[in-house]
């Protein structure tokens, strides 16, 4: 078996699955739990500052949106950081992490954005002895209402601040956790590193509402016949965070700042792909919460399974190596020249492909009265929609035409020579090659 | 106390609460999550084969896709508006030889969309909740003739009072339904379905039902013409085919239809006489029906008798499998040649067959089995109706069901074409589209 263990941070865990900031990370009794199943680490449920502590709505706090057979394939939550106090909190921190040395403890804080408010919390967390600490500058219901969570996140100066505070008044790994909603992820991600934060970790929640009840007429999760935008997670946002992620890993600002990935992580090949674009570890909230903590056995099992297959002996040996491989579109070699084949055997007739082609693409596919289908390579431009379309896997591939060939739609001869649009001619911007 | 073992033929072989878990619901209906889920297996092919498999031409991808999204409802109305009889077809239609066949899961996978249950679903929501889903046109003042009220009359009757017309609807028997009613098998639509169903039907309003008449007995088809703006013939298959061996006379020797009709009509089931051996003669679903039943009504041993190979019955690979997982016993390849018993029937004497040269010849070698009651299920016959020009001994159709004669349309078993429920029904439905247009030329 492949070795998990992970070193993120100077922090070490056996594997770098850990529990995101969140419900299943709220109490002693869960974190024990999640540490029992074999969770590499947990990231408490966000702290907030000394006092009466924040309070939840009394109705429902989570909205869902299902895929077939009534998978969950998005939550949106309307939930607060913790609503029980802050000492019962930071007891059992203590207690939890003394008695889990090897598990990664980090704690998420969330106090207002004054700079005596983060100096009287973050001596009261190093007296835990947890590992670091997590920022919370994303949730974005409720607390940004007040002037925290994402409306922090979503203003770079006040995120290079705070991050500069904590970085002053403790003396354990920072990591900022970011908001997505934002338009530029390299900005907050940037602020945070000059601030001083040793990891990014993203994404947070989406601004979203998942429903809407069409008998009152108002939106979900509803509250008394009103609802509010929540924060959407789940295997649904995904994509989102992989492009969030792979953006701050290749810009030149960034690069090489640790990120901790979150964002639907739901099995191994999920946290596979986010370490891949380079996560030094996944955060897991939604799976859990829809399956249990003994999720993580499969997402243990399924990596090291993989890594064995591979030859990779630890997870440092394939974290990032996606990231040489994100590029920008203006860099795509257009020369790359493939047309769709279906092959027959596999096919299922189902005529799919040809209804997306023929109705919302390029006419590029033939169906004979026998129903069946072939690409006619005159009309294909290999836009991949059939192979996404088609319910049978591998039916349809999309084949790169040799050197020489001719493509039948344009007429060209395909060249294996590289070559992209910024010295396309076509291009009135384009470089003359020197 | 009877039993299984009780000789001759004797009622009340099983307790009444087996018999009535016998003949509980084949198919049982999904509920509203099992249909979602089922729904959610459909591709929505282009053009989709189900529908081109279909004899009725139901969009099939569509009403699945109003299920999926909540709205069986709204899916009925789909399947209705091209069959009517939607409800019954979804519960005894051959799906595995029409629109399940011709899924393209069936070919992916061998497990095809469950199409027949996912229309029971929506058709039973509708009729469930709803009223009758159509409205009829304004009262065109013409009048039309329905003989039979079978489901291709059923059909036509329908398609025609909606389009305005008045239909007088005549059957020789006492309630409207024909086969659906006397002649499918009670486990595919208990609960009195049939009867239900066709209440459903009439609720377009228009139609007035005229029981207890046949033609060439109460009814001359010359009188029909001169009365009625057009005539209709649904009229089915009323003769039964003899078995004609030695013997075919003897007490216990009797035709499938009358026992499964009077198993149809039946208050108490336990109350029915059935045989402690049986024997069937045939290979089509009107075999299987009656071995089947024959068996959930307690006979001991039943054996299906048929003349060709398992591959040339009419009854799909799925009835036959339903037969024997019921413990009913196939004997592919063997004729009858003699009913041999004291008065009453005690042994069926039959002989192998083999098919030389496209012909079916007996081989010689001989067996008996002992069988107490023979039921002839070798088909039924069309009793001749004066008037139109036959086509063997069906009556000659041409188009959308129009006979030789000048407005007399015909439709469902009485003409060419597969006898099944679901083209019976596309039969009248054409038909009936066919006499609007003439009627409103």
């Amino acid at each position: 078996m492949a070795d998990l263990t992970t070193d993120f941070l100077g922090i070490k865990s056996p594997n770098p699955f850990w529990l995101a900031s969140a419900p299943p990370t709220d109490k002693e009794y869960n974190v024990r739990r999640a540490f029992e199943a074999g969770w590499g680490g947990v990231v408490w449920k966000t702290l907030g500052a000394e006092g009466p502590p924040v309070v939840n709505v009394n109705g429902p706090r989570y909205g869902a949106l299902y895929g077939a057979d009534r998978r969950l394939l998005g939550l949106n939550n309307i939930e607060l950081i913790t609503d029980r106090p802050l000492e019962v909190n930071l007891e059992e921190i203590a207690r939890v992490k003394a008695d889990y040395p090897d598990r990664a403890m980090i704690v998420s804080i969330m106090v207002p954005c004054e700079e005596a408010a983060w100096k009287a919390i973050l001596p009261r967390v190093a007296e835990t002895g947890a590992d670091g600490i997590e920022l919370n500058f994303g949730c974005p219901h409720g607390m940004s209402e007040r002037g925290m969570g994402s409306a922090v996140g979503q203003v770079p100066e006040y995120i290079e601040m705070v991050t500069r505070w904590c970085k002053t008044y403790y003396d354990r790994p920072v990591i900022v956790k970011l908001t997505p909603n934002i338009t530029d992820i390299r900005k907050p991600a940037a602020a945070a590193k000059n601030g001083g934060a040793d990891a990014v970790s993203l994404i947070n929640t989406i601004n979203s509402i998942t429903a809407v009840d069409l008998d009152s007429f108002a939106p979900e999760p509803t509250i008394d016949g009103k609802g509010s935008h929540g924060g959407y997670c789940g295997p649904a946002v995904k994509p989102i965070a992989l492009s969030m992620v792979s953006e701050i890993a290749r810009d030149p600002q960034t690069h090489g700042l640790p990120i901790s990935g979150i964002g639907g992580v739901t099995t191994w090949r999920d946290a596979a792909e986010f370490m891949a674009l380079g996560c030094g570890t996944v955060q897991v909230c939604t799976a859990a919460m829809t399956y249990g903590f003994k999720v993580v056995e499969e997402m243990k099992r399924g990596l090291s399974g993989w890594m064995d297959e591979k030859g990779y002996r630890a997870v440092s040996d394939f974290v990032g190596r996606a990231v040489p491989n994100v590029t920008d579109w203006q860099y795509l070699n257009l020369n790359y020249v493939t047309k769709a084949r279906i092959d027959q055997d596999a096919c299922i007739k189902c005529g799919r492909c040809y209804a997306a082609c023929e109705d919302t693409s390029h006419q590029a596919i033939d169906m004979s009265p026998e129903r069946v289908f072939t690409v006619k390579d005159d009309e294909c431009v290999a836009c991949n929609l059939c192979v996404d379309v088609c319910p049978v896997e591998d039916c349809i591939t999309m084949e790169r035409l040799p050197e020489g060939a001719v493509d039948p739609r344009t007429g060209r001869t395909v060249s294996d020579e590289y070559a992209n649009w910024t010295t396309h001619p076509n291009n009135p911007m384009a470089q003359a090659a020197e | 106390m009877t039993s299984p073992l009780t000789p001759g033929i004797a009622a009340g072989r099983l307790p009444a609460e087996e018999i009535a878990r016998n003949f509980a619901d084949l198919h049982p209906a999904y509920d509203d999550h099992e249909a979602q889920v089922a729904a959610d297996r459909c591709y929505f092919c282009h053009d989709a084969p189900c529908i081109t498999a279909c004899p009725t031409d139901i969009d099939i991808p569509l009403f699945i896709r109003q299920i999926q999204t909540g709205m069986p409802e709204a899916a009925a109305r789909t399947i209705l508006e091209q069959n009517i009889l939607g409800g019954m077809c979804a519960r005894v239609c051959p799906t595995e030889t029409l629109c399940e066949e011709a899924c393209v899961r069936e070919l992916a996978e061998g497990k095809p969309v469950e199409i027949g249950r996912l229309q029971r679903h929506a058709t039973d929501s509708l009729m469930a909740r709803q009223g009758h889903p159509f409205t009829r046109a304004p009262e065109t003042g013409k009048r039309v003739a329905v003989v039979g009220a079978g489901p291709a009359g059923l059909a036509c009757a329908h398609r025609l009072a909606m389009k305005g017309h008045a239909v007088d609807l005549y059957d020789a028997r006492d309630k409207p339904g024909g086969l659906n009613e006397y002649g499918i098998a009670a486990y595919k639509t208990p609960q009195d379905f049939a009867a239900r169903e066709v209440e459903w039907l009439m609720g377009i309003g228009g139609i007035t039902w005229k029981g207890g008449q046949s033609l060439g007995r109460e009814l001359a088809l010359e009188t029909l013409r001169a009365e009625y703006d057009a005539v209709f013939l649904g009229v089915g298959l009323g003769g039964v085919n003899d078995l004609g061996v030695e013997g075919a006379e003897r007490d216990g020797v009797t035709d499938a239809v009358g026992f499964i009709a009077d198993l149809r009509q039946a208050d108490d089931l336990s109350a029915l006489p059935v045989g402690r051996n049986v024997v069937v003669i045939g290979g089509g679903m009107t075999a299987v029906d009656v071995a089947v039943q024959s068996r959930l009504l307690g006979a001991e041993n039943v054996t299906i008798a048929y003349r060709r190979g398992r591959d040339r019955m009419g009854a799909s690979r799925f009835e036959q499998d339903l037969a024997t997982s019921k413990g009913v016993r196939i004997i592919d390849n063997v004729m009858p040649v003699a009913v041999h018993g004291n008065g009453a029937a005690v042994e069926i004497e039959l002989e192998y067959t083999a098919e030389r040269d496209g012909r079916l010849e007996g081989t010689g070698e001989r067996l008996r089995l002992p069988a107490d009651q023979v039921f002839r299920a070798i088909g039924q016959s069309l009793v001749p109706v004066e008037g139109p020009e036959m086509d063997g001994r069906k009556i000659a159709v041409t188009g959308p069901g129009r006979t030789s004669l000048d407005g007399v349309w015909a439709g469902g078993d009485c003409t060419a074409g597969e006898d099944l429920t679901v083209v019976a029904v596309a039969e009248g439905r054409d038909a009936a589209e066919d006499i609007h247009a003439r009627l409103t030329a």
